[in-house]
């Protein structure tokens, strides 16, 4: 799949449903971070505004019915020259795996003609955070951004934190920036006829491609998920002949796989690192309440364990952190140490600022959208407060206000209808009671 | 909609502190549905979790009530606790009557009014010992 100006205006999320596997069940509206599912006519439907690629619903379907749309190791041969960006999760995924160029030579057999570790751009990405927190002009505590669900989430929800965000592209961008500068030179390959991909455990990172964050255009092609590649390397990974010395990062960015490991090579001592989008938001909601917070850096990822719990990876997230850290140290002991990268501080900023999207305002007319939410309430107290879902919003209040922005109906609630039925039964008994005439006997006759 | 006035009203339990902050998380919710400025969601989360807190910990509980017209966002804090012997001193950054537990529990830094004060645009004490406090807030809509 190629993507073209016209696709490029459909995305707004990867997240997709399969509708011949939902079976409309509540699992996923009652997970998702930004209320953004419904069910609807049986089946679960994404508010593609709402929608942030969290992955939480891929997670807890238990019919497997949706995943993230993404390209497929067949879209790489549409490009002359082609670059494989493994994210750092990659290397979690194997069994025994003790060297990383058994990995990057696999990818290599599965077509790729060059690797560029996105573990090597976390390195220039953390130099100049150091250097940004140094200088001390960054609003604190200072969010990272290399979780673009975060990053999406605080646009949706937390507005008022996006002046905390740190101003930089995430390393799977810096990395692709640096791998088609390295290729311009090695080759003589038009840019067009370079292809970037991004090997993802992240079905957020699918989206950046479409929508970049900070870039008014993305310097990717594609996103393969870590699922597909691992399914294709894992015959060949044994019977590799010749292992190519392609690994050129240190300990410190394979260790951004996990939580825990942005921060750390930051070597700040006072930071809060926080995984799980669901942990993520309670601490926000914190953090705009309350000033005090007295930390430099918060290292917020959306999935549990970091991304190398991420809905497109393999591996059980705690093996797979465990494997990373061996890895990791690994790396540490043999004093690998990263080749330089080809990127200044100012093409690690963004280019373009991070707006707000205002998705769950009631009405761009402030009285009118006062109006909404008075009907909204007294709507929201007369429903059962069970926030059991059968109407296929998440919670009462989420049916109150599907009701008044007329997306739904107040019979959509079990109990209402239930009580709508009585009643209707009432009725149909007294009704029956006033017999017409000719049924009964005339005062006259007694 | 009386007058264009949305109101909400919120206990506040003076025995848990760890729930304090709900109302104001609330509040956020709305002002969001309502497409306030996030600058102005902003102020007025922060001033009213520390009211909130203050409710808690100062007035032993009690209610919160919040008017919302189109040009401001008015929020009393009632209690029926010891109230304040001197609302000028009570001011002052750094001075604080918390309890020792609460001290304890790392309140009492002596900033929850001088912060309501800088992010509200008007704030208005009444208090009188042994019956109780009212904490108005103001925040415009429109700065």
């Amino acid at each position: 799949m190629v993507i073209t100006a016209d696709k490029v205006k459909q995305y707004y999320h990867s997240v997709t449903l399969d509708r011949e596997k939902c079976k409309g069940c509540i699992n996923c509206i009652k997970r998702c971070p930004t209320e953004a599912i419904r069910v609807r006519d049986g089946k679960a439907k994404i508010i593609k505004e709402r929608c942030i690629d969290c992955g939480e619903c891929i997670r807890v379907c238990p019919h497997h019915a949706k995943s993230a749309v993404t390209e497929t190791l067949d879209d790489i041969f549409a490009y002359r020259y082609k670059i494989a960006l493994p994210a750092p999760t990659l290397y979690g995924q194997f069994n025994h795996l003790t060297d990383i160029n058994y990995v990057l030579t696999g990818l290599k057999y599965l077509g790729f003609d060059d690797i560029y570790e996105v573990a090597k751009a976390t390195e220039a990405i953390t130099a100049y955070t150091k250097k940004l927190l140094a200088e001390g002009k960054l609003k604190r505590p200072v969010i990272n951004s290399a979780c673009p669900t975060v990053t999406r989430l605080i646009t949706v929800r937390f507005p008022s934190l996006i002046p905390h965000i740190l101003p930089l592209i995430s390393p799977m961008e810096a990395a692709a920036i640096a791998a088609r500068k390295e290729a311009a030179q090695k080759t003589n390959y038009k840019p067009e006829e370079i292809g970037v991909f991004f090997i993802s455990p992240c079905a957020a990172k699918a989206t950046e491609i479409r929508n970049p964050i900070g870039l008014s255009s993305s310097p990717l092609n594609g996103v393969i998920s870590i699922k597909e590649v691992y399914l294709k390397l894992l015959p060949i990974l044994g019977k590799l002949e010749h292992i190519e010395p392609l690994s050129t990062c240190a300990f410190a960015g394979v260790n951004w796989a996990q939580s825990g490991g942005e921060i750390a090579a930051l070597a700040n001592d006072n930071y809060v690192a926080v995984d799980g989008i669901h942990h993520v938001v309670r601490l926000l909601e914190e953090i705009e309440d309350d000033e005090t917070l007295d930390v430099d850096f918060i290292e917020a990822l959306a999935c549990t364990g970091g991304c190398v719990g991420g809905p497109l990876t393999v591996e059980n997230t705690f093996v797979a952190k465990s494997k990373i850290k061996k890895l990791a140290d690994e790396l540490k002991k043999s004093g690998q140490k990263t080749a330089p990268v080809a990127l200044s501080d100012e093409e690690l900023r963004w280019e373009v600022p991070i707006t707000y999207r205002n998705v769950m305002n009631l009405d761009e007319d402030l009285l009118i959208a006062m109006q909404k939410l008075e009907n909204m309430q007294a709507l929201a107290r007369n429903l059962p407060q069970l926030d059991c879902g059968s109407c296929g919003a998440p919670s009462c209040k989420a049916l109150a206000e599907d009701i008044v922005r007329g997306f739904a109906g107040e019979t959509d609630c079990i109990y209402k209808l239930r009580e709508k039925v009585r009643d209707l039964a009432k009725q149909m008994v007294e009704l029956e009671e006033q017999m017409p005439g000719s049924f009964k006997q005339d005062e006259r006759e007694r | 909609m009386n007058n264009n006035i949305i109101t909400l009203h919120y206990d506040i339990d003076g025995t848990n502190f760890t729930i304090a902050g709900q109302a104001s998380s609330n509040i956020k919710k709305v002002l969001k549905q309502l497409g306030v400025d996030p600058a102005i969601i902003r102020r007025t989360a922060i001033s009213m979790y520390e009211g909130e807190i203050n409710t808690v910990i100062h007035g032993k509980g009690g209610v919160a009530d919040i008017y919302i017209s189109p040009d401001q966002i008015r929020i009393v804090f009632t209690d029926h606790g010891p109230g304040i012997a001197d609302i000028e001193k009570a001011m002052q950054e750094g001075f604080s009557t918390a309890s020792a537990e609460a001290r304890e529990l790392g309140f009492g830094a002596g900033m929850g009014l001088p912060n309501m004060k800088k992010y509200a645009d008007a704030l208005n004490i009444e208090s009188t010992p042994g019956e109780g406090t009212t904490v108005e807030l103001i925040i415009n809509i429109h700065s």
